[in-house]
């Protein structure tokens, strides 16, 4: 998708930005790869809106520098070949779709005739043709927010910047349109980077994503590396249920360690090369991971603990459990319910038998 | 069902609230608008005489029918004509319209940049600059306007700046003429359109001039594209707000002016008080109103389609 070569789309070299005594990003350095999809993803008030605002030229950094492949960004916001679609859209109010179109085309000094195969193109990239001549407050929040990508991406732009795009639809249209957004994206080849609070819609849409913790980033990866590997106690809190376990290292080997838990024991986990005997460690198990009163996967070493069920939390095509074990310790286990409406399936109240492969266990130093 | 019927009940107190809550500014319309206007309309078809009341024919209630169709008999157009063919009046309507059309296209380009830099102030300085449009108000009218004239006077303040300033040799007459007129009217009228202005300004979303640029717009297309059709209502409201008592003003003309800036609100004052001619008086009046009706009424229509327009 990239040449190795090539200088990254978009480069943020030790980027701060302050105000006041209040640091948004804190030495920020991230590279985004032409003709990627990335996403920055946090809870709201983490600053991770402000890199976009700074490669937009809304803002400038404290300090460091923001390269658009390999030049150095400091035109003002009206002469950056990036464009941005806002949270609000922000559509003029007084001008049709058309013409909230045709607005950026006309400032490059397009011809005319270009100019109208450009919106036109871009409205039924869209899929607002029939729609051209009316206003915004004529449309819905959906129409709208394809008004607001219609218009960024008919600039061409090299990066497009999303800051919280479907924040304001309803859940159904936003996982519809998070779809929709990948499969425009992989047309026409541009770089997009959202940001977003919502982890699901940053791993749906995104190759490559940040997890950005108070201005900083916690860890750059693939969705599937950040949900199987996190590197930290946060992103494994932050991305989907976790179990986290407190322990204390026993022994400590190339391909696994054993950790004495409270409340369980001593549990395999998979390798943690920098943790030392004796020292405190986190173990993140993934509710999904545990398997219930069965023989549990072959892994390099089996972890095995009882418990009864507390409490059954119904979530549709899933059910989380809460299982307390002996030491009285709580345990979310996570079964889908294909198996829960199973006759044999596990309800408040019964003994259980937990399994869970060394494997499936990420041993996290912080 | 009796759900049903608490819910009628319910929906029975609101309507009898909202018909009172219609019922009491109507009242107040019909009472102290609509009422002196019709006595206003009544008196323009009379005759002046030297009497108390000094017009004639006065109606008399207590006269009967006959009385009545006297009366109506005796009532006529005549001033009216008097109105439209006497070339002082005329003259006066359109010095009237002129100083309002000048002096308020001279408020909206000094009123707007203080609206822009107060709406894109600080949110902390924004109320000290508010506090400051406002303040001149917690003065009195008169006071101001004669302080003016302390300014503007031959020995005043203004003149011996400016020759201070060896910007003139000898002091400049600017009391009684058309410069101290349009001073006072647009000093006096200056919140009017910086304060609607401020408001509409002030609201709107920063992210519209922010995706402007963003698409290309260099900040002076921005401001013209974008800042200025969106701040029409403020506009609209800021203009009317000082044209039509602009047409009307007497106090500031009568008192920086000449006799060059005879303004309809003096001819008005000059056959009321002066000349005592009611009658007169009341179709000079009353030609205003018309007059005056018709921005009036543009301003309740545009604001209309804008409600439309925003729900």
């Amino acid at each position: 998708m990239s040449d190795a070569a090539a200088p990254p789309a978009l480069r943020f070299d030790g980027v701060t930005r302050r105000f006041g005594s209040v640091v948004a990003i804190d030495r920020l350095s991230l590279d985004i790869f032409a003709g990627e999809f990335f996403a920055l993803l946090g809870p709201s008030g983490c600053g991770k809106s402000t890199p976009l605002r700074l490669a937009a030229g809304f803002d400038a950094p404290s300090e460091g520098r923001i390269l658009l492949h390999g030049a150095p960004l400091t035109a003002p916001p009206h002469l950056r070949p990036v464009n941005m679609m806002f949270q609000s859209y922000a559509l003029f109010p007084h001008m049709s779709v058309a013409d909230n179109v045709t607005f950026g085309l006309k400032q490059e000094g397009l011809p005319k005739a270009e100019i109208a195969a450009r919106v036109s193109e871009m409205l039924a990239l869209v899929q607002l043709s029939a729609l051209g001549a009316r206003k915004p407050h004529q449309l819905s929040g959906g129409q709208r927010q394809r008004v607001a990508l219609a218009r960024a991406l008919a600039k061409r732009p090299q990066v497009l910047l999303l800051d919280e795009p479907l924040a304001a639809l309803d859940k159904k249209l936003r996982a519809e349109t998070q779809f929709e957004l990948k499969r425009l994206q992989r047309r026409l080849g541009t770089t997009f980077v959202i940001v977003t609070h919502d982890q699901e819609e940053a791993m749906t849409v995104a190759d490559r994503m940040a997890v950005m913790q108070a201005g900083t980033v916690a860890q750059v990866g693939t969705p599937d590396e950040i949900y199987e590997h996190p590197a930290s106690r946060y992103v494994a809190d932050f991305i989907g249920d976790v179990n986290l376990l407190q322990g204390r290292v026993v022994r400590t080997d190339a391909s696994s360690v054993v950790v004495a838990c409270d409340g369980f024991g001593e549990i395999i986990a998979g390798p943690a090369p920098e943790a030392r005997v004796g020292e405190t460690i986190w173990l993140a198990l993934r509710p999904e991971k545990i398997a219930v009163s069965e023989g549990g996967r072959a892994g390099v070493g089996q972890n095995e603990v009882t418990g009864t069920v507390v409490e059954v939390g119904y979530r549709g095509e899933q059910s989380m459990l809460e299982v307390r074990t002996a030491a009285g310790s709580i345990l979310k286990v996570s079964v889908t319910n294909r198996r829960r409406r199973a006759a044999d399936g596990p309800a408040v109240g019964e003994s259980v038998r937990l399994t869970f492969a060394a494997d499936d266990i990420v041993a996290l130093t912080r | 069902m009796s759900e049903g019927a608490t819910q009628g009940g319910r929906g029975m107190r609101r309507s009898w609230t909202l018909r009172l809550a219609i019922l009491l500014p109507f009242a107040w319309l019909v009472l102290f608008v609509l009422l002196p206007t019709l006595i206003a309309f009544k008196i323009s078809l009379s005759q002046t005489v030297l009497a108390q009341p000094p017009y004639v024919p006065v109606l008399n209630p207590s006269g009967g029918w006959d009385a009545f169709v006297g009366f109506l008999n005796a009532l006529s157009f005549e001033n009216y004509t008097a109105v439209f063919t006497d070339s002082l009046y005329l003259a006066s309507y359109l010095k009237s319209l002129q100083v309002a059309a000048l002096s308020t296209a001279l408020i909206l380009l000094i009123g707007y940049p203080i609206a822009y830099a107060m709406a894109r102030a600080p949110r902390g300085v924004q109320s000290v600059l508010l506090i400051l449009v406002i303040l001149p108000f917690w003065t009195a009218f008169l006071i101001r306007i004669y302080a003016w004239i302390n300014i503007l006077q031959r020995d005043g303040l203004l003149n011996q700046l400016l020759l201070s300033l060896g910007i003139v040799d000898a002091p400049i007459a600017w009391l009684a003429s058309d410069t101290a007129v349009y001073i006072g009217i647009v000093y006096s009228y200056l919140p009017f359109m910086v304060l609607p202005l401020y408001a509409t300004l002030e609201r709107m979303d920063a992210a519209l001039r922010e995706a402007a640029a963003d698409l290309g717009a260099p900040p002076w297309k921005i401001f013209w594209q974008i800042t200025v059709p969106l701040s029409r209502p403020g506009i609209l409201a800021g203009v009317l707000l000082c044209f039509i008592p602009i047409v009307g003003e007497f106090v500031i003309p009568d008192l920086l002016g000449s006799s060059s800036t005879l303004m309809i609100g003096q001819t008005l004052w000059t056959e009321f008080f002066a000349n005592r001619d009611w009658p007169f008086a009341s179709v000079v009046a009353l030609v205003m109103l018309v007059i005056l009706v018709g921005p009036i009424v543009l301003y309740e229509h545009l604001q209309a389609r804008a409600l439309e327009k925003a729900r």
